[in-house]
């Protein structure tokens, strides 16, 4: 690999790494504790412990197979059925990790947005109001009014308006990737998980998906997984490095872009990569 | 030892030959269906009861039966083979109880459908003394049916994009909840085109349904509508001869006068009936995902 | 840590998600349940009746399957039953393997037409005419089978028309569209740079076809084959349409004869639930049921042969 001996001996020393948000203003939401990874046999993430500030967007970065879009869908147990996790997922206290946690009702408080968008086969509309339908809101003033908040929040309100009837299979990329954003803020969760959530799109909606973004830190806590070095730098304010399953540096954004303790996390963002 | 490029041209000369006498047989079998029984088709011939000893009768009472046969197991085996197909693609896990069911599944769908109609006989005729009726056949046409209804579910199923069940789940929604009002809407023109590819199958099945629905075809009153009279059309418990039985029929007996004459007729009927289910296939399968995709 | 404690309750509450989680997989899982049943009772209910021939009627299980005589009303000279069924199952494997032979080098030759060398007319005429002929009924084939096929047989080779050829020719017309479309398939499967490695090499496409991509799609095409033996096999009623429906041991491609299923379809209403009669003829489905088995175990050995390779 490409890894040397001395960089691996560094790995070992930095790998429980943890920072607390110093800031606060923004107290910790989420936080893994000894959390490990499996896939069969395979373990995909050692040691991942993190902590996750408040109205805040924290970036996971680092190259590909590094384990960071595993761990972040362990955090709201979307691999439930293909990977075992072990360790602790406390969500405001609350360890969501154990097997009588009715991770239905959890990932409504986790939300998470998908690298390709994934609009329904369904009206504009209906994308956002279905899942509020399920759970039980019929009043239609109730959900015209969260159907347009949503929309607002996710900033496409403007552009659909007046075309909620029509499917949302017409949409472009990222008019569609914000409506899996509406849709998965019409739920009001509390913590936002976005799987590379802009690596299908084009850079102008790219920039336009990273204004939303630092729009809706206000209101949700966000993490994102991202491959785009320089969206981490322009939209996060905390950053961790994975590499090979591990999390080898974790502080804030600025520090890790200007200051890395690690090799391969300098090599990484100054993109000496591979 | 030929040149290899002589060689090369016999041989595709040659599958040229075997193409072209395959299509030959087969244009010339569906021309002899065509052309000797579409002449006989009129309004009369489509719906007039059946003649055993004397010309000139008609196959109204069959030709309905085997539509009422064929929407009652449709009926009954969609709800079943959606469900199966929902847990084996949705829910199974990929272990032997799952394999053993797979296993399962597919010698249903391997047995000749005489072995189908033989249980069938054996179960609902005569165990539960259903006789021969509506009610046994559609049960053995269920059976055989179900199978590849299952099949081509699950394979509508797999079509729709994972990226669909992972954003269902991550709004909060079970499994069942997204499949259902998800997945299923989404796959809806490849499903109803699977299930009407099925219902030509069924139409034209015979074997299944001599000893359950029985080879008679009792005169009906299409004024009397209520199920329980025996001769109300929409009577389960009546035996019912369809097309294809009676077919089979007429031309083993060899007691009716103009056998040859009817059987040709109503295997024009039974050819175009598939042809048409095939073509609503494509042409309401195509629509709908155009309807379901555009604006 | 009041609101930890709330927050916890909450999450550990029974949603109406997870309630409507397992009613779907209940649901689901009875439906699936429902086909396993009807297998095994399928099963289950032809072996019960089929073993009631040897275990309760006490015919030999040796006589069954070598006699030559079929006749279960009357009994032979040394007082046992005549329940011979080898000139059934000699009629349905000649039938089966007849028409195998007969269809194979046509469905082969035309997949390799349809996928190989025009597959621009293979995807114009031909597929939409072999999935339609699938489709086709059987009591069709046999109808065109009666009208057509037996008086050409008569008219050339005498007799009555009636036989082992004729069914043979109607199965092979049956199971040619099955065994073409099949092999479509395991030619489509072949990767593509197969052909073009070969092509590369200056093999003209013929040897490419030949030493190359029927190579590899062997196990794919013998799958075909044993499909639509299977199919065969298993027909009913054109056979017992074209096949003269005599009990006899074939004497010539020409005789009248019987299968399986042509005696299946013929007897089963005349004979009298529980006799000894029946209960021969539900033997005969048993049979029936045992080789589709066989064929279901042979279509599985030839895919786990060539995942191997």
């Amino acid at each position: 690999m490409f890894l040397s001996n001395d960089i691996t001996q560094n790995t070992e020393m930095l790998d429980r790494h943890v920072v607390q948000p110093a800031d606060p203003q923004h107290p910790t939401i989420l936080s893994t504790e000894d959390l490990h990874v499996y896939y069969g046999k395979k373990e995909a993430i050692a040691e991942g412990d993190l902590r996750f500030a408040s109205n805040q967007i924290t970036a996971l970065i680092g190259p590909s197979g590094s384990g960071k879009s595993t761990f972040l869908r362990s955090l709201n147990r979307m691999n439930d059925r293909i990977a075992t996790v072990t360790g602790r997922i406390m969500y405001r206290g609350v360890d969501i990790n154990q097997p009588d946690i009715d991770v239905y009702e959890m990932r409504r408080r986790v939300g998470m947005v998908f690298q390709r968008p994934n609009p329904f086969a369904k009206s504009i509309y209906d994308n956002i109001a279905f899942a509020l339908r399920l759970r039980g809101v019929t009043d239609k003033h109730a959900l015209d009014e969260i159907v347009e908040t949503s929309l607002k929040q996710a900033a496409l309100w403007n552009q659909v308006k007046d075309d909620l009837n029509k499917s949302a299979l017409a949409l472009s990329g990222g008019q569609a990737q914000r409506l899996c954003i509406a849709r998965a803020i019409a739920v009001k969760p509390d913590i936002l998980l976005l799987d590379e959530p802009a690596s299908a799109l084009d850079p102008v909606s790219t920039s336009q998906l990273e204004d939303t973004l630092l729009e809706l830190k206000q209101h949700y806590s966000i993490i994102i997984v991202t491959h785009n070095m320089q969206q981490a730098g322009r939209i996060s304010e905390y950053t961790a490095f994975f590499n090979q399953g591990r999390v080898l540096e974790y502080d804030t954004t600025s520090h890790i872009f200007t200051n890395p303790q690690v090799q391969v996390t300098s090599d990484y963002v100054s993109g000496n990569f591979g | 030892m030929i040149n290899p490029k002589t060689q090369n041209k016999i041989a595709i000369g040659t599958l040229y030959g075997v193409a072209g006498l395959v299509v030959l047989i087969l244009m010339a079998l569906l021309g002899y269906i065509l052309i000797s029984g579409l002449p006989q088709l009129s309004w009369h011939f489509l719906t007039a009861p059946a003649k055993a000893f004397l010309k000139g009768g008609g196959v109204g009472i069959q030709l309905y039966n085997s539509f009422y046969l064929l929407i009652l197991a449709m009926l009954i085996s969609f709800p079943i083979a959606l469900g199966a197909a929902i847990y084996l693609y949705e829910y199974a896990k990929d272990n032997w109880v799952t394999t053993t069911i797979r296993t399962a599944i597919e010698i249903l769908s391997s047995l000749p459908s005489v072995v189908v109609g033989l249980f069938g006989f054996l179960f609902f005729v005569v165990k539960l003394n259903l006789g021969f009726s509506i009610l046994s056949g559609a049960f053995a046409l269920t059976f055989f049916n179900l199978p590849l209804l299952t099949r081509s579910i699950e394979d509508s199923l797999r079509t729709i994009d994972t990226t669909q069940r992972e954003g269902g789940l991550a709004l909060g929604l079970s499994r069942w909840e997204t499949v259902t009002r998800v997945i299923l809407p989404a796959a809806v023109p490849s499903i109803l085109t699977g299930v009407i590819l099925s219902a030509g199958r069924v139409f034209g099945e015979a074997a299944a349904l001599i000893y359950t629905a029985g080879q008679s075809a009792p005169a009906l009153d299409f004024t009397d509508w209520n199920p329980f009279n025996i001769s109300s059309p929409l009577n389960p418990m009546r035996p019912a001869e369809t097309l294809a039985v009676h077919i089979w029929k007429i031309n083993s007996e060899g007691i009716m006068p103009d056998a040859k004459a009817i059987s040709s007729g109503s295997s024009a009927v039974l050819v175009l009936a598939i042809l048409l289910f095939n073509f609503a296939a494509r042409y309401l399968g195509k629509r709908l995902y155009k309807r379901l995709t555009s604006a | 840590m009041k609101s930890t404690e709330q927050l916890e309750q909450q999450l550990k509450r029974h949603s109406k998600a997870a309630k409507l989680e397992i009613w779907g997989k209940v649901v689901s899982f009875s439906a699936l349940l429902l086909i396993v049943a009807v297998v095994v009772a399928i099963i289950g209910f032809v072996a019960s009746k089929g073993l009631a021939t040897f275990f309760s009627n006490h015919v030999s299980l040796w006589d069954f399957l070598s006699g030559k005589s079929w006749n279960p009303g009357v009994t032979d000279a040394h007082g046992k039953p005549e329940v011979g069924a080898l000139p059934m199952i000699v009629g349905s494997f000649l039938i089966t393997i007849l028409s195998a032979i007969v269809a194979t080098p046509f469905a082969i030759g035309t997949a390799v037409f349809m996928n190989e060398i025009s597959p621009n007319k293979g995807a114009k005429i031909l597929q939409p005419v072999t999935e339609l002929l699938v489709g086709i009924p059987s009591v069709v084939y046999g109808f065109i089978g009666l009208s057509v096929v037996v008086p050409v047989t008569r008219a050339v080779f005498g007799g009555s028309g009636f036989g082992i050829l004729s069914g043979t020719c109607v199965l092979f017309v049956m199971i040619l569209p099955t065994v073409t479309s099949m092999s479509v398939d395991a030619l489509r499967s072949v990767p593509r740079y197969y052909r073009e490695a070969s092509l590369a090499l200056g093999a003209t496409q013929w040897q490419t076809i030949y030493k190359v991509v029927l190579r590899a799609a062997t196990p794919g095409m013998m799958t075909a084959v044993v499909f639509g033996m299977a199919r065969a096999f298993g027909e009913a009623l054109a056979v017992q349409m074209v096949i003269g429906n005599a009990a006899l041991m074939p004497g010539s491609l020409v005789d009248p004869a019987s299968t399986l299923t042509s005696v299946l379809t013929t007897g089963i209403g005349n004979t009298v639930m529980g006799s000894l009669q029946n209960n021969a003829l539900w033997s005969l489905a048993l049979v029936l049921l045992l080789m589709s088995l066989v064929f279901n175990l042979i279509i599985r050995l030839i895919g786990r042969k060539g995942r191997l390779q």
